[in-house]
């Protein structure tokens, strides 16, 4: 098995408090991080190939250094936190069990760019979540870590999954709906009001302690040879221990889904979701792939937010992929044509097909219509959707055409 | 569910028994001290547009016509532009909400461990489809997304808690705790 560096202090007594923090160790990282210049900070994450846990995967230190040098005024921190992407719930874990681990790591990163402010935005439905975190930020100012220099302001959203996307996180914490923006200017350049701001995924923050604290060789030895470290697995649906499992990124979703006591139901597996909902589906005999960013692009999938969603033999994949359509029809924040108008529709031929009234051809008009919309729009949501349209009716056509009509 | 009977939540908000709008849409001192320390804290006070329409919400109970158009004037904001935020996320009731909200995760995870049924058992135990508030105005009952608490699906979240692990037996024991 094997380091546990993110979930480290899950099973101390009281390991959301300060004290229990501090008694593991807990901002050695950040007194070492204070005699450190920025730039050796982004140089020394660079070098760890810390990639962000988020969704997207790219490099962190690289993104860090995107922030202008010439830039004078503020720079912002944001962390996001609005955790939404169906089968993920490691940024619960985190916030609930280690919100300390957070703010160090955004004291850090806070250094590394030169931010003096941070922002925290948490998914309106995580009440709790919410509570701890504020919480631990309140005894991080008690304790003089806070306010000296940088400050953070936690931010409740409201319900709405496209505010994960990061430009659409930032317009809601302006005070908007939460509509993506176009690209460039990338966050980087110009995000929250308008500042050079960093939005990283509070997994890829908690990662930052442990790579100041150790050193960017041991994080990268930790996992492949483009991707450093362990990662949060969250795994779901037909397994017999569905939790939060951490792991080096080389694992194999095979050894994933042993880990979690292998698959449940009938016992024998038919799919399996590797990156959260929006990740193209793999079959049963595809599951060695290397679960890290460049494993799951050569399986043609993506680890996104790592969200594992396991299907043994009985489940329908055509039902599986309405709740989905169901999903992103709703989530569709409506800016562009070819997603505002695609979810929908997809949505009701997937329905048509399985109440058993579709038609062979419509699976080809599915494929047409997904194929086409790619890359064509504001954010990345709508790819995101037609990984799972394209893939489970491809590699599951057969069962979509039993429902058919001939 | 459908009985030929109109859905409970679109009959005009007077008839409902939820949370009934006070007569007067206005934050206590202390509140509209806590609206400037929100304010304060962004870079744009526009930035606290979003946790002062919480507050609206836990406040008033809903956000009615009136509650957007003080919301905007404490802003400095045209109250369409609070309505179009207001419309976007889930988390803000237009209309009166029952005094618990009950928001059942049919997502993919949930689906797989019977959502379905869970919403159903939701649905005759109350006596309403989802989507609807009860008559007394003790319950509003919504299928949601992803909750992210996969884990321990089928799930669902009361208030401001998360029940998980969800069976017949534990969603009446749930439900004979709300009052
Ligand atoms: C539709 C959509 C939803 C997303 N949801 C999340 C999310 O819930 N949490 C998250 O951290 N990133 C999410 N992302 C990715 C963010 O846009 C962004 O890449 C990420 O927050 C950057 O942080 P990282 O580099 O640390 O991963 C989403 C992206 C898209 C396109
Ligand atoms: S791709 Fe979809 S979610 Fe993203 S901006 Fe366009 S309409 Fe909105
Ligand atoms: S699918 Fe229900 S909590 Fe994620």
């Amino acid at each position: 098995m094997a380091e546990t560096v993110l979930m480290r202090n899950f099973g101390r007594a009281d390991s959301h408090t300060l004290a229990s923090y501090r008694g593991a160790g807990g901002y050695a990282a950040w007194d070492k991080a204070q005699t450190t210049e920025p730039a050796a900070l982004v140089d020394e994450v660079k070098k760890s190939n810390l990639r962000g846990l988020g969704g997207a995967g790219f490099p962190t230190g690289m993104k860090w250094s995107f922030i202008p040098k010439s830039h004078t005024g503020p720079v912002y921190l944001v962390v996001n936190a609005d955790e939404g992407e169906p089968g993920t719930f490691k940024d619960r874990y985190l916030l609930e069990r280690d919100p300390h681990a957070l703010v160090e790591g955004m004291l850090i990163t806070a250094r590394a760019i030169r931010s003096a402010l941070g922002f925290v935005y948490i998914r309106g439905e995580y009440v709790q979540p919410w509570r701890r975190f504020s919480a631990a930020v309140k005894e991080a100012y008690d304790a003089g870590l806070l306010g000296r220099g940088f400050d953070i302001v936690v931010h409740r959203g409201a319900g709405a999954y496209i505010c994960g996307e990061e430009t659409g996180l930032l317009s809601s914490l302006e005070g908007k709906k939460g509509w993506p923006k176009i690209k460039p200017p990338f966050p980087a350049i110009k995000g929250a009001f308008g500042q050079p701001t960093i939005v990283n995924n509070v997994e890829t923050l908690c990662c930052v302690p442990p790579i100041i604290e150790r050193g960017a060789a041991w994080f990268a030895g930790l996992g492949t040879k483009t991707q450093g470290g362990t990662r949060m697995y969250s795994v779901s649906g037909r397994v017999k221990q569905p939790g939060v499992y951490e792991a080096s990124v080389s694992i194999t979703l095979r050894q994933l889904i042993e880990r979690a006591g292998g698959v449940s139901g009938t016992g024998r597996l038919k799919a399996v979701v590797p990156g959260g909902g929006s990740a193209a589906i793999l079959t049963a005999d595809e599951i060695d792939v290397v679960m890290d960013v460049d494993g799951c692009r050569g399986a043609g999938t993506m680890i996104g937010s790592a969200g594992v969603i396991v299907m043994d033999e009985s489940v329908s994949i055509p039902e599986a992929l309405l709740v989905l359509a169901r999903f992103y029809a709703h989530e569709s924040c409506g800016q562009c044509t070819p997603c505002r108008e695609s979810t929908g529709w997809i949505e009701k031929m997937v329905h048509r097909i399985v109440e058993g009234h579709g038609r062979k051809d419509d699976l080809d008009t599915i494929l047409d219509v997904a194929k086409r919309g790619g890359g064509t729009t504001i954010c990345a949501f709508y790819d995101g959707a037609i990984g799972p349209y394209i893939s489970y009716v491809e590699k599951f056509r057969g069962e979509f055409e039993a429902l058919c009509r001939s | 569910m459908s009985n030929g009977a109109p859905p409970t939540s679109s009959r005009p908000p007077t008839e409902r028994a939820g949370l009934a709008a006070p007569a007067t849409i206005k934050f206590s001192p202390e509140q509209l001290a806590e609206v400037r320390r929100l304010q304060g804290l962004y870079p744009d006070a526009r930035g606290a547009l979003l946790p002062v329409l919480h507050m609206a919400q836990d406040t008033f109970g809903y956000l009615s016509l009136e509650a957007e158009a003080y919301v905007a004037g404490l802003f400095g904001l045209s109250p369409a532009h609070v309505h179009e935020v207001v419309t976007f996320y889930t988390l803000y009731f237009q209309q009166p909400k029952g005094r618990h909200v009950v928001g059942v995760c049919h997502n993919l995870s949930c689906h797989l461990a019977g959502a379905q049924d869970i919403l159903r058992h939701f649905e005759a135990r109350l006596g309403i489809a989802r989507g609807e508030t009860t008559d007394d105005g003790r319950v509003t009952l919504q299928a949601v997304e992803c909750l992210c608490a996969c884990e321990a699906a089928p799930m669902a979240q009361v208030d401001d808690r998360y029940e998980m692990q969800l069976t017949p037996e534990k969603i009446d024991r749930i439900l004979d705790g709300l009052r």
